[in-house]
């Protein structure tokens, strides 16, 4: 594939989606690849190119466009989203009692992955050096909850139903359960925040009357690298924004058909002289199925590409921190280790 | 960044005998894709650089191998050390791009 003046663009700037293959993955503009092409590193440039356009902010997730940045480093930010942010967790369950028919290691390994409501921030990791100590955790890097309940029958169910909700007591432990229980001075320091688990719903097991859970657990501040349990992200993933280019006029039923072969919203028909014409409106709702590669009569009229440093950024979050909190840290975490 | 005394040392530097300053491959501890990859793209950016390229040894091990091959003579320290800074602006840079729409909308 040479690089011939018109397709240098291209080749620099899309990714070509073909019928059997992808073409123009990489980032090739390093300086000295293209004659004619000042590619060394300007930070006047990039700084002038780059932008950030949130689309979507709630409290649980976002999507945000970043462009005119590398995969290279766009990636780095993903993979410290997902391993190195830190959240709290649970990591030592003390169970006092447990008479469920959920066995010990399985209750202890449901209990860690339920996201706590804690900002890491305001707590230190915990010095795992000395084993001695594993037994007191501080009020800086500890927090201490309890989960205590027990199955009941009900003295008010009518004698014929079979209906366990209307049979018996506390019968499902749900995260709401849990409670936070302050040492040392947490109490004053997180008077207004209310620490516990981020959701109330979360089954965590089944009771039958005469059963039930006596169980202390220590919260400890950790990164996802150690624990999937640590990390803050539900996922964060980014895709390249689709460019979808109508090579010539596509009218009539041919444009009833195209229109089929993209998501919805991604090409409308215009009335034009009494004909539908076919016109890409959105290709950012593409979701780059190639569908249209597969109709014979269709392949030749479309090229399908995705512009190389443009991306759509996506994360939704599981624990305390909103998503902008989450970018923050992201972003100071490769000074430290840079 | 390179190890003192009783610190574990994270960055090495190994260079073949009579090889000039200018051919040298780090291994970086406890490091992976995350910080190799990127750096790798800005020390590309470098017009100084002949080649650079980075591979982690085993995956079972976190370490790893970044060669610099720069052009003119230059020490290979010197687009490591431009590199790892041209890394930190961009991230303070993004930052701030990313603050900025946030401090409006909340």
């Amino acid at each position: 594939m040479a690089a011939r003046m018109e397709n240098v663009e291209e080749i620099r700037n899309r990714v070509i989606l073909g019928e059997f293959g992808v073409t123009n993955v990489h980032t090739t503009d390093f300086p000295g690849n293209y004659p004619g092409y000042d590619d060394t590193w300007n930070v006047e440039k990039f700084q002038k190119n780059f932008r950030i356009d949130v689309v979507h902010l709630d409290e649980n997730s976002m999507e945000f466009d970043m462009v005119g940045i590398d995969a290279a480093i766009a990636n780095a930010f993903r993979r410290i989203l997902l391993a190195e942010v830190p959240t709290m967790a649970t990591e030592k369950v003390f169970i006092y009692s447990n008479t469920s028919i959920v066995q010990d290691e399985v209750l202890a390994h449901r209990l860690g992955l339920i996201p706590i409501k804690a900002d890491p921030r305001l707590f230190e990791y915990r010095n795992t050096g000395e084993e001695s100590a594993e037994e007191e955790g501080s009020e800086i890097d500890t927090i201490q909850l309890q989960l205590k309940i027990k199955c009941s029958r009900n003295p008010r169910a009518s004698k014929d139903s079979s209906d366990p909700r209307e049979l018996y007591l506390n019968h499902m432990v749900y995260s709401k359960d849990i409670k936070w229980v302050p040492i040392g001075n947490q109490a004053d320091v997180f008077a207004d925040c209310c620490i516990g688990p981020v959701h109330d719903d979360i089954l965590i097991a089944q009771l039958r009357p005469g059963q039930e859970l006596d169980i202390v657990m220590h919260c400890v501040k950790g990164i996802g690298k150690d624990h999937a349990k640590f990390s803050p992200v539900a996922t964060a993933s980014y895709r390249l924004l689709p460019e979808i280019t109508l090579l010539e006029v596509v009218e009539g039923e041919k444009a009833e058909r195209l229109k089929q072969c993209f998501s919805r919203g991604v090409i409308d028909l215009e009335d034009i002289n009494g004909t539908k014409v076919a016109k890409v409106v959105n290709s950012r709702l593409d979701t780059c199925s190639r569908e249209v590669l597969r109709h014979s009569d269709l392949k030749n009229v479309v090229k399908l590409g995705r512009v190389r440093d443009h991306f759509i950024c996506t994360f939704m979050c599981s624990c305390y921190k909103t998503p902008c909190k989450l970018t923050d840290k992201n972003a100071n975490i490769p000074f430290t280790v840079a | 960044m390179a190890g003192e005394g009783e610190k574990k040392a994270v960055l090495e530097m190994v260079q073949a005998d009579g090889a000039d300053e200018g051919c040298v491959t780090f291994v970086l501890h406890d490091e992976d894709h995350t910080l190799g990859n990127s750096l790798r793209y800005m020390i590309m950016k470098n017009a100084d650089v002949e080649f650079c390229g980075y591979t982690i040894t085993h995956p079972s091990e976190s370490k790893i191998n970044f060669r610099i091959q720069t052009r003119g003579g230059i020490p290979a320290a010197e687009p490591l050390r431009r590199g790892l800074n041209e890394l930190s602006d961009v991230c303070q840079h993004v930052l701030n791009t990313f603050q900025r729409p946030l401090s409006f909308s909340l």
